[in-house]
């Protein structure tokens, strides 16, 4: 099997995830976009390692893994937080940091 | 005692000190203390004497180091004093003279509430003086020399609560700034060609060096020395500084400050030796400003006033004979010690004839005070006869010696110099005669409430002694030459030069002037009448009674330009310099601003903000092939 497909596949997968990110409003629903986008990451990084034969990208992917987790853990606070103090889950209401 | 020398310093500071510190719980006792203090230092300056007549003249000097000012590499600047013939011929004079006036001052201070501190005051200006000439280095003279600055403007200054004193005094600390930077100038100088500021290094470097070198110095010496001792043309202080109470007048025109001037060129022989120019200078200034004080002092009705103009033409022989070299070096002193006596004497009998007459000092309002004050006419005569060098009385031996000497040389210097010191000693008999009759001869013209009496004890007691001082001390000190050969060791031995005159015909030729100038003042002042008001005067008169415009001169040339440099400079700070960094900081201010707009608040913004430079980067990896 190609590996490259596996590197093609993960590309789409990224696109897909940050045009969540980018596009959507809701914020779980850009949340899901990052995971999709880190996933792809993670993807692209074992198919490397397959491609090259070393084990340094499975590694690598691990420790994405680990970190998204605890992102999750973190991400999902501040949405539950945010929503209690506003009623809401845009992304586009919160705006106080403007410069 | 000549290596506790630094006792006579400490002694009036430390009074000094605790007058100040103590405040109003020393004013019971505060003027004893400051008496004693002074007269300690002065048991110290005289068993330093005793000491120095001991050994042989060469062996005299004595240098002590009292401890390290600045340690530093290459540069060591320590404090030392030095106790020669010359400084101890100034610290016996200083703590002599002022030590009378100290007790003067107690009686003519005395209803004064702040008599405590002008007498803290008053120690801490012979402190300062007595620093300035026992000090061994040019940077320790320095700090004496702007301690009697400092000392002089809280004195002339005293009662500052009018506001004509408090200008005077102004005007003195101001004017002496100007000859402290020739001062400063100086010794940047000599640091730089000679590479040390103490007087042994500059002895010793100064004939290596290139006349011009020496020259600058001296010059500029000399700018210092017009400052403190009132010559042309920093001499505009002197006559407002009688603003300050008369016994400050009489310990600056006597035995402080004014002397400084003539001591700091007298010191600086090395490098007035090597200077010819320089000296002709000094000499040129101070026979310039002995003339000018006379047309000032003739023409003064204000009894201190006359009295500070005769001070400054005194000086300005003292300056003269300074300039002439060796020769004149010891002369210089040794005026300046007899002048001490009669100067110091004929002040404080015009604050006797103050005291008396409720502080007028208007001499047309005097008149017949001889059968009212009978001691202070006295003391006043001598020291009136010693003034105008009549034999043999103090001032004959120094004046003239003086006159003498001006007369030696080659070329025209000793006929201009010769002919300004003997006029100067004919105006000196009319306006010291003048000031004598007006004051004392001739009709009362009193106010009504004036009723003139004698002075206390304790004020004419000092006033007696410096009468005796001034009549046979010059007799006394020029017996055998003894008082050239003392200062042999500093000033160095003057070879025997003839006048281009005879000595006989100078002698002749200045006392005929001085009687003349005496007799002319009696027809016109002692027997004659002499109008209660003013008259209108000719124009010399008029020139002569503002100080020869001295200050409109210096208003016009230095202080409005002055002022008007400082505001084109304030204003060329605040349009050009300030513009610049307001401008910039504008600039800097204005770029926040627009980058603060990029700043929306928007996280999804953000977002495409950083996918956009992710993709960039990874474009220039792709493309550039990294």
């Amino acid at each position: 099997m190609n590996a490259m497909a596996f590197v093609y596949l993960a590309a789409i997968l990224f696109s897909i995830g940050s045009a969540a990110v980018l596009l959507r409003r809701n914020a779980i629903v850009a949340f899901m976009g990052v995971e999709l986008m880190l996933n792809a990451a993670n993807l692209a990084l074992v198919a490397f390692s397959r491609l090259h034969g070393q084990l340094d990208g499975q590694i690598m992917a691990f420790f994405v893994m680990v970190v998204a987790a605890a992102e999750v853990v973190v991400g999902l606070a501040i949405i539950i937080a945010v929503f209690r103090a506003r009623q809401t889950i845009s992304l586009d209401e919160p705006a106080e940091l403007k410069g | 005692m000549q290596s506790l020398i630094w006792l006579a310093i400490a002694l009036p500071l430390a009074s000094a000190a605790i007058l100040l510190c103590l405040g109003r719980r020393a004013d019971a006792w505060g003027h004893w203390a400051g008496v004693a203090a002074s007269g300690g230092a002065f048991l110290v300056g005289a068993g330093a004497l005793l000491e120095m007549l001991g050994k042989p003249a060469e062996e005299r000097a004595l240098d002590t180091t009292l401890y390290r000012f600045i340690p530093g590499g290459d540069l060591q600047v320590d404090v030392g004093l030095l106790a020669d013939p010359l400084s101890i011929t100034f610290v016996l004079l200083i703590t002599f003279v002022g030590t009378l006036i100290h007790v003067y001052s107690v009686a003519y201070m005395e209803h004064d509430p702040d008599r405590r501190r002008f007498f803290a005051y008053l120690n801490l200006f012979v402190a300062a003086m007595l620093l300035l000439v026992l000090a061994d280095s040019y940077l320790l003279l320095f700090v004496g020399w702007e301690g009697v600055g400092l000392a002089s403007y809280l004195l002339i200054g005293f009662w500052n609560q009018r506001r004509e004193y408090a200008t005077a005094a102004n005007k003195a600390f101001f004017v002496n700034r100007v000859g402290d930077i020739g001062l400063i100038i100086a010794m940047g100088l000599m640091f730089t060609y000679f590479g040390g500021l103490d007087f042994a290094t500059v002895a010793e470097s100064a004939p290596a060096a290139t006349t011009a070198q020496l020259t600058a110095i001296g010059l500029m010496l000399l700018v210092a020395a017009c400052g403190k001792s009132a010559q042309f043309p920093l001499q505009s202080w002197l006559g407002d500084a009688m603003a300050g109470p008369t016994p400050v007048s009489a310990l600056i025109h006597a035995a402080t400050m004014v002397t400084a001037g003539v001591y700091l060129i007298v010191r600086s022989a090395p490098v007035f030796n090597g200077a010819p120019d320089a000296q002709v200078v000094v000499a040129a200034v101070g026979a310039f400003t002995l003339l000018l004080g006379a047309f000032i002092g003739m023409a003064k009705d204000d009894i201190k006033k006359a009295l500070a103009a005769s001070t400054m033409s005194q000086i300005g022989y003292m300056m003269l004979a300074a300039g002439l070299g060796p020769i004149g070096y010891a002369f210089a002193i040794f005026h300046l010690v007899t002048h001490g006596f009669f100067k110091a004497g004929m002040f404080l009998g015009a604050g006797s004839v103050m005291h008396g007459m409720k502080d007028q000092v208007d001499m047309r309002r005097f008149g017949a005070l001889r059968t009212a004050m009978v001691v202070t006419w006295v003391t006043f005569g001598l020291g009136w006869l010693a003034i105008l060098g009549v034999p043999p009385f103090s001032g004959y031996f120094s004046k003239d010696k003086i006159i003498e000497a001006a007369f030696v040389g080659e070329g025209w210097q000793p006929w201009v110099f010769g002919g300004a010191a003997l006029i100067g000693a004919g105006l000196t008999a009319f306006y010291m005669s003048r000031l004598f009759f007006m004051t004392f001869h001739g009709k009362a013209r009193w106010t009504d409430d004036q009723h003139p009496h004698e002075s206390p004890a304790l004020m004419t007691v000092p006033m007696i002694i410096l009468a005796v001082g001034s009549a046979f001390l010059g007799l006394f000190l020029a017996v055998g030459d003894r008082f050239t050969h003392w200062l042999e060791p500093v000033t160095g031995h003057a070879e025997h030069h003839e006048p281009v005159l005879p000595i006989p015909v100078i002698i002749a030729a200045t006392l005929i002037l001085v009687v003349l100038g005496a007799a002319l003042a009696w027809f016109k002042y002692g027997r004659g009448d002499v109008p209660e008001e003013a008259p209108a005067a000719s124009l010399a008169t008029i020139t002569a009674r503002s100080d020869f415009f001295q200050d409109s001169v210096n208003r016009a040339v230095f202080q409005r330009p002055g002022q008007h440099l400082t505001r084109t400079l304030v204003y060329v700070d605040a349009a050009v310099v300030d513009g610049a960094v307001n401008k910039q900081a504008r600039g800097w201010a204005s770029l926040g601003e627009a980058s603060r707009r990029l700043q929306n608040g928007q996280v999804r913004s953000y977002a495409a903000t950083m996918l956009v430079g992710l993709v960039i980067l990874a474009a220039v990896i792709v493309v550039g092939g990294l």
